[in-house]
C-alpha cells in the first residue's frame, strides 16, 4: 500500500507551506515530518511529498540524497550515532565504536537483525564538552566509556 | 497577556522585579546539554520535590538556567544570592545542601571547587579561576536566566535595547552605532557587521529578509548551541534590531536538527515574544513589523555557508553559488538578505544598551569586544569561555583552561575547525584576534579550540579534518570534490607508512589549486589544516615518509605493542582484556603478544597497572626490532 499522510500532518504541511513565498521551501520541513511518520524516505514517500508540494519527485529525490539526516531505508528502534570527529576521537571514540560493533555484532551503517539497533558514525555533534559523545535517536549521551555504554544499552532493554 | 508597548515593557519589568522576593534563596541548576547528559533535569526535579517536602516554597526557588560554561564540572548548582558554586552535584547531596547551605548558610565543603594550583577551596562562582579571567558580556546572563521564561530575560533589562531603538533611533542611527562599535561577524570571517547592514539597507526592494545562521558545524564548536539553549531572547532581540536597521520584515533562524534542546528553547522563545508583542505586527506599539521562524537543517555542513543556507531554506540542495551578487543584494528568493551568526546577533542588544564607546574599549584595535571559545580536547577545564579579543592562547588554555589533561605536554591547538589550522606551542603567547590568527595560517572560525597534547599525531589530525571536508564537500566545484579526496588519500598513505618523497610537494600544489579553484569558504579553506601542520610540524611528515615512524605513536600501521619481559608480572589482566586473544602466557609468567594477531586496539596498555607499566608502544627502528624478535605462537 502506498503511504499517505495523516490528516493532522496534512494540516501541518499546509501551515508550513503558507509561511513561504514559494511552496517548495517547505520541502525540508515536510521531509522531516514524513520521516517521523513513516520512519524512512523511500521512493514512495518521495512521490507523496512531491505531490503535497506540487513539485517533481526528482526534485525531492535530489534533496533527500544530499542531506545526511534523511534515512532512505528504515533504521532500528534505537539509532546510535557516535561522533567520530576530532574532539571525540582524541578522547577515544574510535575504541567505543569498535566496542559497540562487537557488542551488537554489526558494523557502522548496519542494523541488528531484530531491528532494535542501528549503528552509525557521524561528524561533530557539537557536544564536545562531554566528549566522547553519541546520540541515541534525539538523546545525547556523553563522557562515555565502555562501561557506561553497556549500562545505557542495558537500560534501553 | 496584552501586547506590550515601550512604556508598558518598563512597568512589566518593575512588576516582575517587585514580585521576586529579594530574600528568597534561589537554587540555579545548569540546564545546558552538557549538564543534561549528567542528569541535571532529574536533579532539578529532586530539588523541587525537596522544597515542597520541607514546605519551603515561600523561601526557596529552584530554577534551571542556561549553560554556565564550565561543562567539565557538571551538573553545576549555584545558590543565589550568595553565589555559592557547587560542582558535580548528585541527588544524594541534596539533603546536605538543604540542611547546611539553605537553612544555616553553611558550606558543603566537598562540593566546592578546588583550585588545582593553590589547592584552595573556592566558594563563589566568580572567584573560580575558570570564570575569573573571563569577560562574560554575552554569556554572563546564561546562569541567571531560565531560557523558557521570558520574564527572566525582561527582568535583566531584556528588550530594553529594542525599546530604546524603536523609541528614538532611526535605522541609520542603529547602523552607525554598530559600525562605531567595530563589531565583526562572529561566524568566522570577521566582516564588519555595521557595513554589512548598511549595504543591505541600501538596496530597495518590496521584501527583505534577515537570517540567523545557527547551522553550527565546525568540529569542536558549540557556543551557538549554548546561546540558543541558554539565552534565546538575546539572539531574537538582536535580530529584531537588525531587521529594523536594514528594513526586513521576515526572518529565519536556520538551526541544526542535531540540536534538539536549542530548537525547543528558541521555538518557545519566539512564541513567547510573539504573544507579548515583541514580534509580529507593530512591535512594541511602533510601526515596525517582523516575524521570525525556525528552520531546521538536515545534516549538511556546507549549509553553514550563506548562499548554501539560503538554497536549503528554498527547498533545494545546499549548493553554494557564485558571489557577487552578494546576499545583501540578492539573497533568499532573490531579495536583499542579511545573514549573521548567532553570537553576532547576541552582541547587538549589548552594544545598543551599553553604547559603542563602552564596547569599543574591549578587545584589540581591529577586533572589538569579546569572543566565546569552546575549549575541548585534551584540556582540563573543558567548557565555553568568553574572553576579550586579544587575550593570549596561553592565558586561555592554561590560566582559564587549567592546562593539559593528565599532566601531559601541550602540542598544538586547532582553531577555526576544518577551515582553520594547528597553532604550535611557540605561538602560545600571541594575542588572539581575527588578524593574528589569519597571519598564523589559521582563522578565528566560529571559536572552536581543540587542544592537543604530545600524544597527538599531526599527520593524523590533518587526515581527520580532510576526511571531514571531503565528506562534507557538496561536490559542485571539481577542485574541492576531487582535490580534497586526493589530499585524504595521500595523507592516509602517509599514516600507513606508504608515503613517497614527492608527497609533500604534491600536497602543497593540490592545496593551492583547491584554495583558488573553489567557490565557497569550505573549499577555499579546506587545505588549511594540511598547510599549517606541514608548516609547523614538517618533521613529523618526514618521519612518517622517510622512516616509517610515527613520533607520537598514534598511527596503527607504524607502531607495535610490546610487553617488556623484565616488567611483566604475569597478572593475566591483558590476556583477559585482549579482544582477539593475541596475548598468551600463564599466571606469574611473562605474557607475549602475537604481533600477527594484534589489532593494536591498546586494550592491554589500558589495563596494565600503572605501577607495573609493562606494555610499551614502539615505532620506527625499534618496531622493526620487536617484529624481528617476535615469535609466532604455535596454534593449539
Amino acid at each position: 500500500m502506498s503511504p499517505a499522510f495523516m490528516d493532522l500532518t496534512k494540516k501541518k504541511i499546509e501551515e508550513i507551506a503558507g509561511r513561504y513565498p514559494d511552496k517548495r521551501a517547505a520541502l525540508l520541513p515536510v521531509l522531516h515530518l514524513a520521516q517521523s511518520e513513516f520512519g524512512q524516505i523511500g521512493a514512495a514517500e518521495e512521490a507523496l511529498v512531491a505531490a503535497a508540494l506540487d513539485i517533481k519527485p526528482i526534485e525531492v529525490h535530489e534533496v533527500v540524497t544530499f542531506y545526511t539526516m534523511y534515512n532512505r531505508t528504515s533504521v532500528g528502534t534505537y539509532h546510535i550515532q557516535v561522533c567520530s570527529n576530532l574532539s571525540c576521537s582524541l578522547l577515544g571514540s574510535g575504541k567505543l565504536i569498535d566496542h559497540l560493533s562487537r557488542k551488537l555484532g554489526i558494523l557502522p551503517g548496519e542494523t541488528t537483525k531484530d531491528g532494535r539497533f542501528t549503528l552509525s558514525t557521524v561528524e561533530c555533534l557539537g557536544a564536545c564538552e562531554e566528549a566522547p559523545s553519541m546520540m541515541i535517536n534525539f538523546d545525547y549521551y556523553g563522557g562515555l566509556d565502555e562501561k557506561k555504554i553497556d549500562k545505557i544499552l542495558d537500560d534501553l532493554k | 497577556m496584552s501586547k506590550l508597548n515601550v512604556s508598558s515593557l518598563d512597568s512589566l519589568r518593575n512588576k516582575i522585579l517587585k514580585k521576586r522576593k529579594k530574600d528568597k534563596t534561589i537554587v540555579t541548576i545548569c540546564g545546558g546539554t552538557g549538564c543534561h547528559a549528567y542528569g541535571c533535569m532529574e536533579l532539578a526535579e529532586a530539588f523541587k520535590a525537596e522544597v515542597r517536602a520541607r514546605k519551603l516554597t515561600n523561601r526557596v526557588e529552584v530554577r534551571t538556567t542556561g549553560c554556565h560554561g564550565f561543562c567539565e564540572r557538571g551538573p553545576i548548582v549555584v545558590i543565589q544570592p550568595q553565589e555559592i558554586f557547587y560542582q558535580r552535584v548528585k541527588g544524594s547531596d541534596i539533603d546536605e545542601i538543604f540542611d547546611l547551605t539553605i537553612l544555616q548558610n553553611k558550606l558543603v565543603d566537598r562540593l566546592l571547587y578546588v583550585d588545582s594550583a593553590s589547592g584552595e577551596k573556592i566558594v563563589e562562582e566568580k572567584n573560580v579561576p575558570f570564570y575569573k579571567l573571563q569577560k562574560r558580556i554575552i554569556f554572563g546572563n546564561n546562569g541567571f536566566i531560565d531560557p523558557t521564561d521570558i520574564e527572566d530575560y525582561i527582568a535583566l533589562d531584556g528588550y530594553r535595547a529594542l525599546a530604546k531603538v524603536l523609541e528614538g533611533m532611526t535605522p541609520e542611527d542603529v547602523i552607525a552605532e554598530i559600525e562605531k562599535a567595530g563589531l565583526r561577524g562572529r561566524g568566522g570571517a570577521g566582516f564588519p557587521t555595521g557595513k554589512k547592514w548598511e549595504i543591505c539597507r541600501g538596496y530597495k526592494a518590496d521584501q527583505k529578509y534577515i537570517i540567523c545562521n545557527a547551522d553550527e558545524g565546525d568540529p569542536g564548536a558549540y557556543m551557538d548551541r549554548s546561546l540558543l539553549e541558554g539565552n534565546p531572547h538575546s539572539v531574537i532581540e538582536g535580530m529584531i534590531i537588525g531587521a529594523y536597521a536594514i528594513g526586513a520584515t521576515e526572518g529565519y533562524i536556520y538551526v541544526r536538527m542535531e540540536y534538539p534542546l536549542a530548537v525547543k528553547n528558541i521555538t518557545q522563545a519566539l512564541e513567547d515574544a510573539r504573544r507579548m508583542g515583541l514580534l509580529g505586527d507593530s512591535i512594541l506599539g511602533s510601526k515596525f513589523s517582523l516575524d521570525i521562524h525556525v528552520f531546521k537543517g538536515a545534516g549538511a555542513f556546507v549549509s553553514g555557508e550563506e548562499t548554501s543556507l539560503m538554497a536549503s531554506i528554498e527547498g533545494r540542495r545546499a549548493f553554494p553559488r557564485q558571489k557577487p551578487p552578494f546576499p545583501a543584494e540578492q539573497g533568499l528568493w532573490g531579495k536583499p538578505t542579511n545573514i549573521n551568526n548567532v553570537e553576532t546577533w547576541a552582541n547587538v542588544p549589548v552594544i545598543l544598551s551599553k553604547g559603542a564607546a563602552w564596547f569599543g574599549k574591549i578587545g584589540t584595535r581591529k577586533s572589538k569586544g569579546t569572543k566565546i571559545f569552546s575549549l575541548v580536547g585534551k584540556i582540563n577545564n573543558t567548557g565555553l569561555v568568553e574572553v576579550p579579543m586579544g587575550m593570549t592562547l596561553r592565558e586561555i588554555i592554561f590560566d582559564i583552561g587549567g592546562g593539559i589533561k593528565d599532566g601531559k605536554k601541550f602540542k598544538a591547538v586547532q582553531t577555526g575547525g576544518p577551515s582553520g589550522g594547528c597553532i604550535p606551542a611557540d605561538m602560545l603567547d600571541s594575542p588572539i584576534d581575527f588578524d593574528t590568527l589569519n597571519k598564523a595560517g589559521s582563522m578565528m572560525g566560529s571559536g572552536g579550540m581543540i587542544v592537543m597534547d604530545e600524544d597527538t599525531c599531526m599527520v593524523d589530525v590533518a587526515r581527520y579534518f580532510l576526511h571531514f571536508t571531503q565528506e562534507e564537500s557538496c561536490g559542485k566545484c571539481v577542485p574541492c570534490r576531487i582535490g580534497n579526496r586526493q589530499l585524504v588519500d595521500i595523507l592516509t598513505r602517509i599514516t600507513k607508512g606508504e608515503g613517497k618523497a614527492e608527497d609533500l610537494k604534491t600536497l602543497r600544489s593540490l592545496a593551492s589549486t583547491i584554495k583558488s579553484g573553489s567557490l565557497c569558504g569550505l573549499g577555499q579553506t579546506a587545505p588549511n589544516p594540511v598547510l599549517t601542520t606541514m608548516r609547523y610540524f614538517e618533521d613529523e611528515y618526514i618521519a612518517h615518509i622517510e622512516k616509517q615512524s610515527c613520533p607520537a605513536l598514534v598511527c596503527k600501521d607504524l607502531i607495535v605493542y610490546f610487553i617488556e619481559p623484565d616488567k611483566c608480572v604475569g597478572c593475566l589482566l591483558c590476556i583477559k582484556s585482549c579482544p582477539v586473544d593475541a596475548i598468551s602466557g600463564e599466571r606469574r609468567e611473562v605474557h607475549v603478544i602475537d604481533q600477527e594477531l594484534c589489532i593494536k586496539c591498546g586494550a592491554c596498555l589500558d589495563v596494565c597497572p600503572a605501577k607495573v607499566g609493562a606494555v610499551s608502544k614502539y615505532t620506527g627502528k625499534k618496531k622493526t626490532a620487536v617484529l624481528k624478535k617476535s615469535v609466532k605462537r604455535e596454534k593449539p
